[in-house]
This record gives structure tokens, sequence and C-alpha cells, in this order.
């Protein structure tokens, strides 16, 4: 947007910002799970309203829940779901991240590579150091290529760039761009040129759009 | 993006009323936890949404001024006009208290000056402009004028002006 619109940026570690738009749809992604006790009736929410028929979860059935949920029902004495760690943070891919972890195509894998992996440190597990260090491996192996591209990126199409990155690394990719657009700007002698904010020239665009749609 | 949110949002907040109109059987204690989690996270939703419009509106004041065109403030609710008003009036009340007795305005300048006067142009018709003398100076489209920088930096942010560097 514009210098002055500040939004919520994203939690560090383990705690999300709640009011933060980037934790929310985050926290949206889902995790496979299992149903510790029978669960009457949890169908007909996770399978929309028009199906009313009345199934139950069975003890120990599989289920694909969001994160904000799992977190929700789950309890030091798991109870009422268990969940799994999804297939990217096991251990046949934390081999593939410790060989070579610029190759991955992380945006396919899930966007929020760095935050969701954050958040299943929240569920007791015994390999949460191992995925810990992974994420920590993963980061330091791909932000040299993440800072080299925005850095030397000027004025072209990134996105062949972007496309294998997640939203971690995207909002890195644009903080550098945004550094490197400020410098140009200030070596072209622009930095003192007073300009329309951005949010006046997008709304102006808008205004045409509505006029003519 | 915020369309979309806007759209869950309002779902969500159906699908929380129809929620709290059942009294769900107390004996499934996971199901009044279930239950809650929606409510939560529905209330999370919406607060963030919330939230993100009044940073939006904030940044408005910073870049537009004290009059919001009519199009913006029609989208906007009657409490988010009551909070920018406030917020407005914040903003003055402690402008003037900061630096002399008339106070400082914090929107101007907000790129460091390099000259008192400033060659703009026109982008649109905007009508009749008095410049501190006294003259008025009619901005039609394209014209180009040499006004001090003061005057001229609200509008250009607005764009009606353009900034023209020799």
């Amino acid at each position: 947007m514009s210098d002055s619109y500040f939004p919520v940026g994203p939690g560090l570690g383990m705690e999300e910002n709640f009011l933060s738009l980037d934790d929310i749809l985050m926290s949206q992604e889902k995790l496979p799970g299992r149903a510790e006790s029978a669960l009457p009736r949890l169908a007909v929410y996770l399978h929309g309203k028009d199906n009313f028929w009345r199934l139950s979860f069975l003890q120990g059935s599989k289920l694909e829940i969001p994160l904000w949920l799992a977190k929700g029902l789950h309890d030091s004495k798991r109870r009422i779901i268990s969940v799994e760690l999804p297939k990217i943070y096991k251990e046949a891919w934390r081999t593939v991240f410790s060989a070579d972890a610029n190759v991955v195509d992380l945006h396919k894998m899930g966007p929020y590579y760095y935050g969701f992996g954050s958040q299943l440190l929240n569920f007791e597990n015994p390999e949460n150091p191992e995925i810990a260090q992974t994420i920590l491996q993963t980061f330091i192996a791909r932000f040299r290529r993440i800072m080299d591209s925005s850095q030397n990126a000027y004025n072209e199409d990134t996105s062949a760039l972007v496309a294998r990155l997640d939203e971690l690394e995207r909002a890195l990719f644009q903080v550098g761009q945004k550094g490197l657009n400020d410098f140009q700007c200030w070596e072209k002698g622009q930095a003192s040129q007073i300009t329309a904010s951005s949010l006046v020239q997008n709304y102006g665009k808008r205004k045409l759009a509505e006029v003519d749609g | 993006r915020q369309a979309l949110e806007e759209m869950r949002a309002l779902y969500e907040r159906n699908q929380a009323d129809v929620s709290e109109a059942k009294s769900g059987r107390t004996d499934l204690i996971f199901l009044i936890r279930f239950r809650h989690c929606c409510l939560l996270r529905n209330q999370r939703c919406l607060l963030a949404y919330l939230y993100d419009r009044l940073l939006r509106i904030r940044a408005l004041r910073w870049e537009y001024g004290s009059v919001l065109p009519n199009t913006i403030q029609f989208h906007m609710s009657a409490e988010e006009v009551e909070w920018f008003n406030r917020y407005k009036k914040s903003l003055a009340t402690y402008m003037r208290s900061v630096g002399g007795e008339e106070g400082l305005d914090l929107t101007q300048d907000i790129k460091p000056p390099k000259s008192l006067y400033i060659e703009v142009r026109c982008l649109k018709d905007h009508g009749e402009f008095e410049v501190d003398d006294g003259t008025t100076i009619l901005l039609k489209k394209n014209s180009q004028h040499f006004l001090p920088r003061w005057k001229c930096e609200q509008l250009i942010r607005q764009g009606v002006l353009e900034h023209v560097l020799s």
C-alpha cells in the first residue's frame, strides 16, 4: 500500500499475533489428525450444512482439520484429537531439506512452511527439536539466494524468482525490492520529489473502473 | 483479499448466530469445546478485519488530509467516521502542543525540503487557488505554476498537482 499503512505482521516463534491477517490465513491450513474418542455429529460441521446424515466419527478415524481447531481441541491429556505431522515435516522431507534446501518448491508444499512449522511445535511431539532444527537450517540455506535475487532484480518481472518461495520469504523479498527501489530513486534524485501517495493513485484507478463498469 | 475476508467474516458471523441459538446438549463436552473454538475463530476474524480497516483509515488521514472524499466516506460505517474524527482531533491537539505557539503540522514536509518554492503542473481542473499575498491562480489542466511549497504539498499528495523537477 502506501507508507503510512502499517498492517499487523505475523507472529514470530510459537505464538501467533491475534490480529494479524497473515496469521489467520496461516492457521487455516489443514493438519492430519485422528479422533481419540467418538465424536458424534461433528461431521455435520466439517462436511457442510447440506449433509445431514448422522455420521459419527468412531474412535481412531482420520480427520483433516485446520490448525486453529487443532490448537483448540488439543489438550495435554489428548482426549479428543491427536495430531500427526503433515508429510513435509516428517523424516523423509527432513533429509531432503538437509541435502539441499534451495530446490524445494516451498510455495507448493503449503505456502506457510515456516509459520505453520513454528505452530506445530506447540503440540507435544518427540520429534520437535528436529523439526525446529530443520526449519532453521532451511531458512539459513535459502536466505542467501533470496537476498541476492531481491537486491539485483530491478524493474524486472520477478514472478519466476518468487514462485517457489513461501509467504515469509516473499515478504522478505519484497522488503529487499523496496529497499532497492528506494535507493535507485535516491540516486536519480527523486528522493525530494513529492509524489501523490499510492493510496490516492489506486483510489483514482478504482473510481475510473466504477464509472466505466 | 480484503473482499474475501469480508465474505468469510459475514458468513461466519451467521454461523455463530446459529450456534448460539442452538442450546447444545451439555453432556457432550467436546462438542461444546468445538463450538467454542468456532466462535473464538469467528471473533478473531472479525476483529482482525475491523482493526485492519481502522489502520487503513488512519493511513488515509496521513495521505489525504483532514477531509475525506465522499465516496470513501460512503464505505465507512458510522463508528468508523466517529473514530476518524476523534483521531483527527487527537492528532491536531498533539500537533498544536509540539513546537512553538502555533504548533507544527506533521503532515507537511514528509520528505526533507530542498527549496522554498516549487514548480508544479496541474493534472486536473481544481478551480481557483488563493496564495498568501492574495492573488488567485486558476488551476486548469496542464498549466504550470511556481508556488510556495507548503501550499502545494496537500494538493500534490492528493494527485491534483504534479511536482516537476527542473
